[in-house]
């Protein structure tokens, strides 16, 4: 089975994942986990839609 | 000032090894999340199973390859490194000879390091396992 992912939604499914174990692993609470998990997630999203955007800028 | 730090040190070296400050980064090493299962966190453990091992095997589906021990390029040891930390995953990987993919296009690369990632974020599992064996956290 191949599964062919385009870069936003590999990006999405990395993010997802990487900050569910970084909210488990990084705090004490499950509200601080839940809060830092989605913190993660929004930086992890959102870093990548500035560096593309950044990028398509810089190519302009 | 100094002598605190000194006292502190100590207090930390003076606790004892318990059997699960040893049982629990070993078994989380082996199966993802089992660390925090085996300590009776279920939530957690679930979660880190799921989120690790689905990481993982979506890297083997993106045709990832999967790295060897080695001793040559110092990218190829660390990609072995990041690899091993998933522990079963990566043994019954390499018994089945899969994650031979070739990167030839873009997926296969993101499925290399989807993999990789796994890998160390199951170290990171295994750190807060122990942690928790310990009584650092709860």
């Amino acid at each position: 089975m191949t599964i062919t992912l385009n870069h936003f939604s590999a990006a999405t499914v990395f993010a997802l994942f990487a900050s569910i174990v970084f909210g488990i692993t990084h705090r004490e609470s499950t509200r601080e986990m839940v809060r830092y998990g989605l913190y993660c997630f929004a930086m992890f999203l959102g870093g990548a839609l500035v560096a593309g955007w950044a990028m398509w800028v810089l190519r302009r | 000032m100094a002598n605190s730090t000194t006292e502190k040190a100590k207090v930390e070296q003076a606790q004892p090894v318990s059997v699960m400050s040893v049982a629990a980064p070993a078994v989380g090493w082996l199966i993802p999340g089992a660390g925090h299962m085996i300590q009776k966190r279920w939530v957690r453990g679930g979660l880190l199973f799921v989120s690790i091992v689905t990481l993982f095997l979506l890297g083997l589906a993106m045709q990832g390859r999967i790295y060897k021990a080695n001793g040559g390029d110092i990218l190829d040891m660390l990609g072995f490194i990041g690899d091993l930390g998933a522990g079963a995953l990566y043994i019954v990987t390499l018994a089945m000879d899969w994650g031979q993919g070739a990167i030839s296009f873009a997926t296969a690369d993101y499925g290399t390091k989807f993999m990789i990632v796994a890998g160390l974020l199951n170290f990171i599992a295994v750190a807060d396992a122990y942690h928790i064996a310990i009584g650092k956290k709860q």
